[in-house]
């Protein structure tokens, strides 16, 4: 697989450590009354979707900068990167903007 | 019809002319007892027990392709019972006691090998690690010697002892390990459930459940609506997709191992070796071919195909423990779904929905767990409660916080 990194361009995914569903960005409130279930859900449920994935990769032999790639799950193809870096700073800016249009 | 030597040597005198199809072909009922989604090992032990030794025969396999078609048929057939964990090895010793009777149980020939698995170690922190292992299996009556690098050098005179990298120190045997014939379990199980009456329906996908106020009372299929008492999900790599349509999030992922045969060669590996410096595993088969892999390729995946990477990697691992085999070819190699769970073990439980059970998160060690996972399957489909060597193996255990992560990798599938 071949990861179009937005800064670095087209890099082998053998470079980048995978860590699973870009969701894990999304931390719960840790003082929300039902944090030990949001936490729980957050930590070990995943939707597992079988099609397009948003999914954090992490560029450790490069420029070590974290990545939301969207790959389809039944083709491996790759449609879309950004720096994880990015889609916090809009999500901060518009919090209801989850990054998943645009 | 009993399958026996003479019954061969019967057929073999009047041309074969008498044999039958192993198991029927029937069009699906309009409601069973127990309908099972998935054909593969689990799903199809899980029938055989539950009409052999639970006697509950009016059950529905339901399975989307043919049998054998998932990881059943596409595994590299290692068993063995060398767990660490008192939530897993009991378990696994289960099974390993299942498999040594599967034959004569179910009349068929599953070429179950106890020829020894053996595990290497190459650091003396792995070698405690070992002993501490071997002792935990030993507790739940499973076998266990651990060899120094004498007692390895004795059965594998051919490894890399020397490795200026990972020197070999000795190992973990389990003689009582071995290999199977997958597909063969698959049919093995198949016929012996399809003779005590159980419907075992190919090309039959399961689109959608039917739940009415917190009850499951049958499955959508594309053979149309079947309703049942009980709705057993066994569909291993597909349990996520096969669950939303229940509602259902899992504590899985769904990751790509892939699986390497080489071309036939002259008897050389007796039984199975497994690297212990990085993730390499070898056996040879009945036929001469090199059976091995290695890691998951780590990233989540419906494709039944993997990337190059895992395949350099494993050829490395390969290389540097036997550099024997860097001559042999390369004949075949597929990949195969596996339900990577969050602490890297399986659940065999009962959802929150009533009527719908869940068997699942097998990682890529399912093959040798088949026996006993249908087996206790089936004891919590007729008894509604777990059987006693799987009451870890629960939904809810993160929650509660009660994992069982046998390498303490934590909450991360591609890990484990
Ligand atoms: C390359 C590879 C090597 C492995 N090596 C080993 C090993 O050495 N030792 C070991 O112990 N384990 C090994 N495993 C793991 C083992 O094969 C699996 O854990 C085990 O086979 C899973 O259980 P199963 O046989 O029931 O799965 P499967 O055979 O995958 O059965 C699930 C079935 O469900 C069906 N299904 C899915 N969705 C639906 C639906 N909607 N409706 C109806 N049916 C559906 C599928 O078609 C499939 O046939 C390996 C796996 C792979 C891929």
């Amino acid at each position: 697989m071949i990861i179009n990194h937005p800064l670095l361009g087209p890099r082998d995914a053998a470079e980048f450590y995978y860590l699973g569903d870009a969701s894990l960005l999304d931390r719960p409130d840790w003082q929300a009354p039902d944090a030990a279930d949001k936490f729980y859900e957050y930590q070990y449920l995943r939707d597992n979707a079988a099609g397009e994935h948003r999914e954090l990769w992490y560029h450790e032999q490069g420029d070590r900068s974290w990545l939301i790639v969207t790959r389809d799950t039944l083709t491996h193809d790759i449609t879309k990167v950004e720096l994880a870096h990015d889609v916090a700073l809009a999500k901060q800016a518009d919090p209801a903007n989850t990054g998943r249009e645009g | 019809m009993r399958y026996s030597g003479l019954r061969v040597l019967w057929e073999g005198l009047t041309g074969n002319k008498g044999w039958q199809p192993a198991w029927r072909e029937p069009e699906p009922k309009k409601s069973y007892d127990v309908i099972v989604i998935g054909g593969g090992g689990h799903g199809l032990a899980t029938a055989y027990y539950l009409s052999n030794k639970f006697g509950i025969t009016n059950v529905a396999v339901l399975e989307k392709g043919w049998l054998g078609s998932g990881n059943i048929g596409r595994n590299t057939t290692i068993i063995r019972s060398n767990y660490l964990l008192p939530g897993n090895e009991p378990f696994y010793e289960l099974s390993m006691k299942l498999w040594e009777g599967l034959e004569q149980d179910f009349n068929y020939n599953a070429m179950v090998s106890q020829r020894g698995v053996l595990n290497l170690c190459h650091t003396d922190a792995q070698r405690d690690a070992f002993a501490r292992r071997g002792n935990s299996m030993r507790l739940s009556g499973a076998d266990s010697e651990l060899l120094d690098q004498d007692g390895v050098r004795a059965l594998y005179p051919f490894l890399d002892f020397d490795n200026a990298r990972f020197p070999i120190k000795g190992g973990l045997l389990q003689k009582r390990g071995g290999s199977a014939r997958h597909d063969g379990v698959a049919w093995g199980y198949a016929r012996g459930a399809d003779l005590r009456g159980v419907d075992i329906i190919q090309n039959c996908e399961v689109t959608g459940f039917h739940i009415e106020n917190g009850v499951c009372k049958g499955v959508e299929t594309t053979k149309g609506a079947i309703s049942a008492k009980k709705i057993a999900v066994c569909v291993a790599g597909s349990s996520g997709r096969v669950m939303a349509q229940a509602g259902m999030r899992l504590p899985i992922e769904s990751h790509v191992l892939q699986a390497f045969v080489s071309e036939g060669l002259k008897p050389i590996i007796p039984g199975v070796i497994t690297f212990g410096a990085g993730h390499f595993y070898i056996s040879q088969s009945d036929k001469g071919g090199l059976v091995f892999g290695g890691d998951i390729d780590g990233y989540n995946s419906y494709a039944q195909r993997g990337n190059l990477p895992v395949v350099e990697d494993v050829c490395e691992s390969g290389m540097a423990l036997m550099p024997m085999i860097g001559r042999a070819r390369l004949l075949r190699m597929w990949g195969g779904v596996m339900d990577m769970s969050m602490d890297g073990s399986p659940f065999i439980d009962k959802t929150h929905i009533d009527g719908l059970y869940f068997n699942g998160g097998w990682c890529y060690g399912g093959f040798k767990a088949t026996p006993a996972s249908g087996y206790c399957y089936a004891h919590l489909l007729a008894k509604d409660e777990p059987h006693p060597v799987a009451t870890e193996m629960r939904l809810d255990r993160f929650k509660r916080g009660h994992m069982i992560d046998e390498k303490g990798a934590g909450a991360q599938p591609n890990l484990h």
